[in-house]
């Protein structure tokens, strides 16, 4: 561990990063990577919250008033592309690459020349699909599902968009076998894979599920591609396809995605918890194999999303089953993480009270999910702001909850600062509040009878509507103050220490704050 | 205090279900008006208790954490990391509740997917966006869309205050009509991209898909009116195709049944006189209101790149039989539906002769709907 420090100073004076612009553009360095990572995923972060701003503002109220329906749909639709492949993922990506090769007391990503592509394809992908809005016929409006027949209806901007969630998908893959490669050959000796920190362990299991699945939307967005400009008829009934074959090919997609979209968050959570219990995290090895399970689970329940198409008896009860499974072992990892809390010694610093905003309302999305699993109950709450809400408390109050924690609990290690305490609590408490008068009202909603993706409701909806804009309004002001935060912090603030929390225990913690460009040149002595 | 959050959500889910049965103004779940729609509920009710109670104990085991064993409080942290049983019992408990949730769930969901015995079929098409209603044994045949003063409050800047719209954007032109007590058999398939037909009252919604056909049933046993809302994204206009089903007794629904019989005799007779040029236009004012505003926009306008104008449109003031056959069988690959499917003889021919005469346009000819039949 005192090693680290001395080959870092020999690191620095060999590889010292080039200056200005350049550094950012050529670097291979997982830091700068990293960073870049998550520099990119807030701002997609924000202008993704922009668009819902402007969808909760157009249903503040009953009538329409602001924009006309299909720029309504594109704001939807663009919104949840954002979000999803320019938020969420490259925002656990930049985690990755900050912290894996640390974790594992490597000296950095395995393959850092494809590290530096993969993330320089994603500002081209997003440029492209944000560039939809000034073509004729404006961006992508048939839902981020991109279900045909609806979606070969689009104007120019539907090719943009096919190309770029290609892009987005090679990025992605690129990463996850950056990340295998360094789980698998970059580890210190004596880093066995169950000493592993369990962030390594769900983006090793998540970089698997990236690889498996990226290829396959890949070449379901190619069918339509060619669908539309090509004569061919995969997806249309009257050359001999089937639209919903599309909707069985992009779920076998789209249900792993969402545990893409999850496990990190739940190895973040795992790392923050034990931190502030000052207590080792309760079954370790069970978090581990509940993770297997899940990965492994995501792939067979794929068409609980599609109950309402006409699927055969057989089929619907099937999937029904599976999806229930799914429950136990989400179960263990949450009873896991409250035994790791039980009888500890905590104290609520920001990154623990985002922690624990994470488990009991990524608890509540689970509970709305296992209710949709009920396939005769999710005939009523298919698409419906039932599955908004549902779908917004595991990605916002979960996911993104957990980037948040994970952004306070290291951002002392990457910058040498901590930030302001009391800020980082006020910008909890107002994104808590705020989020929860957003989106627990949609389940009323949706019970009642809103369905989702329309731009205009009838006016037994109109108070939740309001609750829910005010909300949103709160929430999308929160996240500026945490721009505000984090661009404050870097900027300066009270030294960190090594060890930053009193009861953080793993690598990061051995090196200096901010680590050495260079770390672990020299493996460490594991325990 | 997010815990405090939680409690009150909880309460909030709790008064909901004292309170469910407000008709309009629901915290919850309809229970609805039909054996199915009952059963659903239960399931609901019941899977909604159980993640109540499990939120109570798990939510509660972690409130009591944070109250207790705070290190403010000198909580000094036990370094206990692992238990076998505990492991064990928080996989075996929920996996008893889950198959105690299947075993109602699946008798429920098999009594839904038994569509036989009907004692009458409806097939109903979605299109972009209004519903059809074919009555399969009675030849009736019409199309439902949203009536005309949701339509006219829900325009951008139109200045009419949505509550003032009688039951604003869940009433249509012409409602589905079924008898009270029959099992009424649906067959629902589209006619241009993915819709969802779905009335909550009734307990589920069914896509319809272009190129297939789904099946599904209900049987009412209250006459009354019950509405709902297509269910899936079917591009611009999808928040505003409405359902409406009238259920009606016996007596009333042959009523029912007869005038709409003579209604279609009557626009058969219609059909052999010569109309006047003007007649046709005005007549296809109302069509073109109905079917084509939602894309062509207003004043024939359109929206650049992707639904062309109608204004100056090259097709409308060019040769009538290039404009006729554009309405009447569709542009492939576009929005551009069909229209032979949907519209009537006269409808038609009226708001063909509308559209080279009016948005801009003066063509000055006009088509008869004895021309249209004759393209059939």
């Amino acid at each position: 561990m005192t090693t680290a420090t001395a080959t870092v100073s020999d690191g620095i004076e060999q590889h010292a990063p080039a200056k200005g612009m350049m550094r950012w553009i050529t670097t291979t360095n997982h830091k700068d990577i990293g960073t870049l990572y998550l520099v990119f995923a807030l701002i997609m972060f924000m202008l993704g919250g922009a668009m819902a701003m402007v969808i909760r503002l157009e249903l503040f109220q009953p009538g329409l008033q602001f924009v006309d329906p299909s720029f309504f749909n594109q704001m939807t639709t663009v919104h949840a592309l954002v979000m999803i492949f320019g938020g969420v993922m490259p925002a656990f990506v930049g985690l990755a690459n900050w912290m894996l090769p640390i974790m594992i007391g490597g000296p950095d990503m395995a393959l850092p020349r494809m590290n530096n592509w993969s993330f320089w394809i994603l500002p081209f992908a997003f440029a492209m699909l944000l560039s939809t809005f000034f073509m004729d016929g404006g961006a992508p409006s048939g839902g981020w599902t991109i279900y045909p027949p609806l979606v070969l209806q689009g104007g120019n901007g539907f090719p943009f968009m096919i190309f770029a969630i290609h892009m987005m998908g090679i990025s992605s893959v690129m990463g996850a076998i950056n990340v295998i490669v360094t789980i698998l050959n970059m580890r210190a000796p004596g880093m066995t894979l169950m000493k592993m920190p369990l962030f390594v362990w769900t983006w090793f299991i998540t970089a698997y599920l990236l690889i498996a699945v990226m290829p396959v939307l890949a070449g379901a967005v190619t069918m339509l591609l060619t669908d539309r400009f090509f004569d061919t008829t995969f997806f249309s009934a009257a050359g001999g396809g089937d639209p919903v074959l599309f909707q069985h090919v992009f779920w076998f997609f789209g249900h792993p995605e969402v545990y893409i979209l999850i496990l990190p968050a739940f190895g973040v959570v795992s790392s923050i918890i034990p931190t502030f219990s000052r207590k080792p995290l309760f079954g370790y090895s069970s978090m581990v194999y509940a993770t297997s399970s899940i990965a492994f689970l995501s792939f067979i329940v794929w068409a609980h999303h599609m109950f309402t198409v006409g699927l055969p008896l057989e089929g619907e009860l099937f999937f029904m089953y599976a999806t229930m499974l799914i429950a136990i072992p989400t179960g263990v990892k949450v009873f896991n993480w409250i035994s790791t809390m039980w009888r500890g010694s905590l104290t609520f610093e920001t990154p623990m009270l985002f922690s624990i905003g994470f488990v009991i309302m990524f608890t509540i999305g689970g509970f709305s999910g296992l209710m949709l699993a009920i396939a005769p109950a999710d005939f009523q709450y298919h698409d419906t702001y039932f599955v908004v809400a549902h779908f917004h408390y595991v990605l916002v109050t979960g996911a993104v909850y957990s980037i948040m924690a994970a952004t306070y609990y290291w951002l002392p290690k990457w910058t040498g600062n901590m930030y302001n305490e009391t800020m980082g609590q006020w910008h909890f408490w107002l994104s808590t509040v705020s989020v929860n008068v957003l989106f627990f009202p949609q389940h009323f909603l949706g019970l009642a009878g809103m369905p989702r993706r329309i731009p205009d409701y009838s006016v037994q909806f109109a108070e939740f509507n309001m609750w829910s804009s005010i909300g949103g309004f709160a929430f999308g002001l929160s996240q500026v103050f945490f721009c505000y935060i984090v661009y404050k912090t870097i900027k300066g603030g009270k030294p960190a220490t090594d060890q930053v929390w009193e009861g953080a225990d793993g690598l990061e913690w051995t090196l200096s704050s901010p680590p050495p460009y260079h770390s672990f040149s020299t493996p460490p002595n594991i325990k | 205090m997010i815990k405090l959050k939680q409690l009150f959500a909880c309460a909030a889910g709790l008064m909901s279900i004292s309170g469910a049965v407000h008709a309009e103004y629901g915290l919850n779940m309809p229970i609805g008006v039909t054996d199915t729609s009952r059963a659903v509920y239960g399931l609901h009710m019941q899977i909604l208790w159980v993640c109540v109670i499990i939120a109570c104990v798990v939510f509660g085991a972690m409130i009591w954490s944070m109250v207790y064993h705070r290190k403010s409080q000198g909580a000094v942290a036990k370094q206990f990391h692992e238990s076998m049983a505990a492991e064990l019992v928080w996989t075996i408990i929920p996996f008893v509740i889950l198959i105690i949730m299947a075993v109602p769930a699946t008798k429920v969901l098999v009594d839904m997917h038994d569509a036989s015995d009907a004692d009458m079929s409806i097939k109903i098409t979605g299109y972009q966006w209004k519903w059809r209603y074919e009555y399969l044994d009675e030849n009736i045949d019409f199309f439902s869309s949203l009536d005309d003063a949701s339509n006219q409050a829900r325009q951008v800047g139109s200045n009419i205050d949505p509550a003032s719209v009688d039951h604003y954007l869940l009433n249509v032109d012409h409602p589905l009509v079924i008898p009270e007590g029959k099992k009424v058999r649906f067959l629902l398939t589209a006619g241009d991209v993915i819709h969802s037909w779905w009335v909550p009252d009734f307990g589920w919604k069914k896509d319809a898909i272009p190129g297939l056909v789904n099946d599904a049933w209900v049987r009412v046993d209250t006459p009354g009116t019950y509405r709902g809302q297509c269910a899936e994204l079917c591009g611009r206009d999808h928040g505003f195709m409405p359902i409406v089903v009238e259920v009606k007794s016996a007596a009333d629904y042959k009523v029912w049944v007869d005038a709409q019989h003579l209604a279609t005799v009557a626009s058969k007779t219609l059909l052999v006189d010569r109309l006047d040029p003007r007649e046709l236009k005005n007549k296809g004012k109302a069509v073109y209101r109905t079917h084509c505003v939602a894309c062509h926009q207003k004043k024939g306008e359109g929206i650049v790149g992707i639904f062309p104008a109608i204004t100056a449109s090259k097709i409308v003031n060019g040769n009538i039989n290039d404009h006729v056959d554009v309405v009447m069988n569709g542009k492939p690959g576009t929005a551009m539906a069909a229209f032979k499917a949907q519209l009537s003889d006269l409808e038609l021919a009226s708001v063909i002769t509308y559209q080279r005469n009016a948005l801009g346009n003066k063509v000055g000819d006009a088509i008869q709907p004895a021309a249209i039949a004759g393209l059939r």
